[in-house]
């Protein structure tokens, strides 16, 4: 898989290419081509590595927000047999923005939850970019109830650049919506993982974050507000690299960054290239960090689970006293 | 009674009433109306010929909500760090502090309300655009648990243009931190009334503000998850008149009701003592 939408992996771009060019010459002609396709390959890899290990933070978003990556759906295609989509918030109208159901983990029933973008124009139109309405919010809300109904665990997956900003939005009661499910999973007597894979933008990612275990793919982003909104806020230019790169840097939202500020619990490892390389691989980590966290939390009773929960969010935050 | 004795101080001689120097007047931001100084304050900073709302600071609120004497500010001693290492931010918040005080952006006070404990918190908008970071979050959780421990009912009044960026998604998580301290609270049935002034936008209205067993505001505030300028943006044309407001909130089901400031701690009272099982203050029943 190439993947020529982000800048700075045009060199690998470049060299796959070269490797391609090699094997399609070496097809045609029957040539022994091994010794010079060797170099090639182990540069690939290591220029792979080198450009995801030094990623900037602001290259990191571009990572995070990248189409190529896996998706909500494609997890649960890859971690997770069984699955069953449930639709629809039974108030207002179904959003696509977020998709949940029943699913198996290693053969467990839980309730899977995720915002979920598209990868082709119709689909990215459809899914509204993964930015839910009100109604994904009380969609999502809706099945963790039921989840705890059935004492069944909710594994989230958040994905978004944020909550949509919009007439109808608003109208429906946005903040409501989010405040809601703040509130009701701070006291959801099931355990809550919820993973970052991709961006964690703001309250629109939140809402679907308050959990025992909070986890981030290494090359997630996880933020307060979208890095272009704070530069154009502070320093008037959300637009120049520049500032973007400031921005992103000054936040604080790499993973690294968030598990040192102790707001996630575990980094889950991408392979070289990130998680668009190698679906196959994050999609294993990151079932293997699932099972080993709901293995733990199972263990506890649904009161001290909640009291953990609350307490872990209640220590939040940094002053002077 | 004040008009009483009001009429017992001799007359200002004419010369002195034209010699009012400029400062003592007021004019309304809204309507253009002009007044003395007085006149506003009286009317708890509500524009006497248009009803609009000025904002008014924190402890402003305190006084108006809480009976006279009674108010006690709480955990005055917690301060906003810099964790993140944000450009210009401590600098920042020393001049939001020279400015609007050391309360943060969050002043929490104990007082008596009609005579019944409670605990207040009010936002401050001078301080930072009322921006919530870990000092505002920190505050609340602390109202909540002392709430908790006495029993006392929880009142929170906003003003904020929502999270506090500069510290980062530490200010994200206040968001979960103060929800999950409310609902505590609700577990416990002791009484949360949210009140939404002028601005409630963005991670505050989508938590604390929008948690109340009552939720009130009051009249012409801006009230969304968005701020305006985001949604005009999104939709490249101007936004519908009277959009996001108090009313438009309240027609669209989102509030229980749009209280004039001066009926603000009459209402909030009345209710607390519905929710706790209280009789109706002295001097009610008729109204
Ligand atoms: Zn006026």
């Amino acid at each position: 898989m190439t993947t020529a939408s982000l800048e700075f992996e045009k060199p690998l771009v470049e060299l796959e290419k070269q490797i391609e060019e090699l094997k399609r010459l070496a097809g045609d002609r029957q040539l022994d081509v091994a010794s010079e396709l060797a170099p090639l390959e182990k540069k690939l890899i290591e220029l792979r590595d080198e450009i995801y290990r030094n990623l900037s933070p602001w290259q990191r978003v571009l990572v995070a927000r990248s189409n190529k990556r896996p998706f909500t759906l494609d997890y649960l295609r890859l971690a997770f047999t069984d699955f069953v989509e449930l639709h629809g918030d039974r108030l207002y109208r179904e959003d696509p923005a977020i998709v949940g159901g029943w699913a198996r983990l290693d053969g467990d029933s839980v309730m899977v939850i995720g915002h979920q973008r598209g990868r082709d124009t119709k689909e990215i139109v459809r899914r509204n970019f993964g930015m839910p309405h009100p109604e994904g919010y009380r969609k999502a809300l809706r099945l963790m109830k039921l989840a705890e109904k059935f004492h069944v665990p909710v594994l989230t997956f958040i994905d978004t650049m944020g909550a949509w900003a919009g007439l109808g939005a608003e109208e429906r009661g946005q903040s409501e919506a989010i405040a809601h499910n703040l509130f009701e999973m701070s006291r959801l007597k099931v355990p809550i993982l919820a993973t970052v894979i991709g961006e964690g933008g703001s309250g629109g990612a939140l809402g679907l974050g308050v959990a025992d275990r909070v986890m981030m793919l290494e090359n997630s982003v996880y933020s307060v507000i979208s890095v272009e909104g704070c530069a154009a806020i502070l320093w008037k230019d959300g637009k120049s690299p520049e500032m973007r790169e400031k921005a992103a840097s000054a936040l604080k939202i790499t993973a690294a960054d968030l598990y040192e500020l102790r707001v996630i619990d575990e980094i889950v490892p991408e392979p070289p290239g990130g998680a668009h390389a190698d679906y196959e691989t994050v999609a294993a980590s990151l079932k293997e960090a699932l099972v080993r966290h709901l293995d733990e939390l199972s263990r506890l009773k649904p009161d001290k689970l909640v009291r953990r929960r609350r307490e872990k969010f209640l220590r939040m935050g940094q002053y002077l006293e | 009674m004040a008009w009483f004795r009001k009429e017992k101080k001799p007359r200002q001689p004419r010369r002195e009433k034209l010699e009012i120097p400029a400062d003592v007047w007021e004019k309304c931001e809204a309507c253009g109306h002009t007044d003395i100084r007085e006149k506003f304050v009286r009317n708890l900073n509500v524009c006497p010929s248009c009803d609009h709302h000025r904002r008014i600071r924190a402890g402003e609120y305190a006084a108006i909500l809480l009976d006279d004497g009674t108010i006690e500010e709480l955990e005055e001693s917690l301060r906003s760090t810099d964790p993140l290492g944000f450009p210009e931010y401590p600098a920042r918040l020393k001049k939001a502090a020279k400015n609007a005080g050391d309360a943060d952006a969050l002043l929490a006070v104990g007082g008596m309300m009609d005579g019944a404990p409670v605990n207040l918190g009010v936002m401050d908008f001078a301080f930072m655009g009322g921006s919530m970071g870990s000092v505002v979050g920190e505050k609340i959780a602390r109202l909540g648990q002392r709430s908790l421990e006495r029993k006392y009912p929880l009142i929170i009044v906003s003003a904020s243009g929502g999270a506090r960026m500069q510290e980062g998604v530490l200010s994200l998580m206040q968001m979960a931190k103060v929800s999950a301290m409310l609902a505590q609270l609700a577990e416990r049935r002791i009484p949360y009334v949210s009140i939404l002034t002028n601005p409630t936008t963005g991670g505050v209205s989508a938590s604390y503000a929008m948690l109340g067993d009552a939720i009130i505001a009051e009249p012409g505030a801006v009230i969304g998850f968005a701020g305006p300028r985001v949604i005009k943006q999104t939709l490249g044309q101007d936004l519908p008149e009277g959009f996001q407001t108090s009313e438009f909130l309240l027609d669209h089901g989102m509030l229980d009701t749009v209280v004039h400031r001066k009926e603000l701690k009459k209402t909030v009272s009345q209710l607390l003592r519905h929710m706790s099982g209280k009789p109706a203050a002295a001097g009610w029943t008729s109204t």
